[in-house]
């Protein structure tokens, strides 16, 4: 495991990232496919320069990465700084995920009483 | 995980909240019960490989539970579930917090407050617990505490499971 403090800087970084919604729907679609900034901001209702500004925060954080592609730019996901969010979250949520399995079995176990 | 059944963690860092929604095969009254009764409690809530071990619950309002989750080796980490209002079998809001043996609360641990939902969904019933968190530090400093208290054990196959609980 990485030093506690690596570990809370970068979360905090990344973690304003994808407070805002838009910014989710944005890795979202990226997941899917790398876009162009005029191909993304066709899924909003917002300006093309509010997804410029998205992207600008996202690129900040290494979330995403811009390519060149003849003329046009497009935008790619950072798979592994994602993972990166996911391993730390996966803790708390791998707890909520035990424990709740293990309500799985009593509440059969349960049931099975009852019958 | 089941597939079947629905699961979602959500954090909200501008909110400092964690939205924790399950979908469970059971009655609303069922799981009501397993929330809300410390011998049922007990069976459930610490991730293995730890046990939980209840030293005293009221559950009503401004009752408490004071529980122990412990290690294989004997380590206990003790909490303390405060209950603030209580609305059968629909939820239930309550302040946790950190304390020792005696239930002597931990102030300089964070505290957060819990709204516990129960509903239907067809014959099973959904559980969405908010917690919210005073403030985003308070936040991390739990998720690093529970790092620390070996939380992250692996799961285990269900059959695994299933096995030692019907002994």
């Amino acid at each position: 495991m990485q030093p506690i403090s690596c570990v809370l800087k970068m979360r905090r970084d990344v973690f304003q990232a994808i407070a805002d919604p838009t910014r989710r729907a944005i890795i979202t679609l990226l997941a899917l496919q790398a876009m162009t900034p005029n191909a993304l901001a066709e899924h909003f209702d917002t300006t093309r320069q509010a997804v410029s500004k998205h992207l600008k925060i996202l690129s900040e954080c290494e979330l995403v990465k811009q390519k060149q592609e003849g003329r046009e730019i497009l935008y790619t996901l950072q798979l592994k700084k994602m993972k990166e969010i996911d391993k730390w979250l996966e803790q708390f949520r791998k707890l909520w995920e035990t424990r709740y399995n293990q309500l799985d079995d009593l509440l059969s176990t349960l049931k099975n009483k009852k019958k | 995980m089941k597939p079947d059944l629905q699961f979602d963690f959500i954090a909200d860092k501008q909110k400092n909240t964690l939205t924790i929604v399950r979908e469970f095969k059971a009655s609303r009254q069922l799981v009501w019960d397993c929330y809300t009764k410390s011998e049922l409690l007990d069976q459930w809530f610490a991730p293995k490989p730890l046990t939980t071990k209840t030293k005293s619950m009221q559950f009503k309002n401004g009752g408490h539970w004071h529980y122990a989750m412990v290690e294989p080796n004997g380590t206990e980490y003790w909490g303390y579930t405060e209950y603030l209002s209580i609305h059968p079998i629909n939820y239930y809001t309550a302040l946790d917090a950190f304390c020792d043996e005696k239930g002597e609360i931990n102030k300089n641990l964070p505290r957060a407050k819990w709204l516990v939902s129960f509903n239907d969904k067809g014959e099973n019933a959904v559980v969405e617990s908010v917690v919210t968190y005073n403030s985003l530090n308070d936040l991390e400093t739990v998720v690093n505490m529970g790092m620390q208290q070996g939380m992250s054990a692996t799961l285990e196959k269900l059959d695994e499971l299933l096995l030692i609980l019907n002994k």
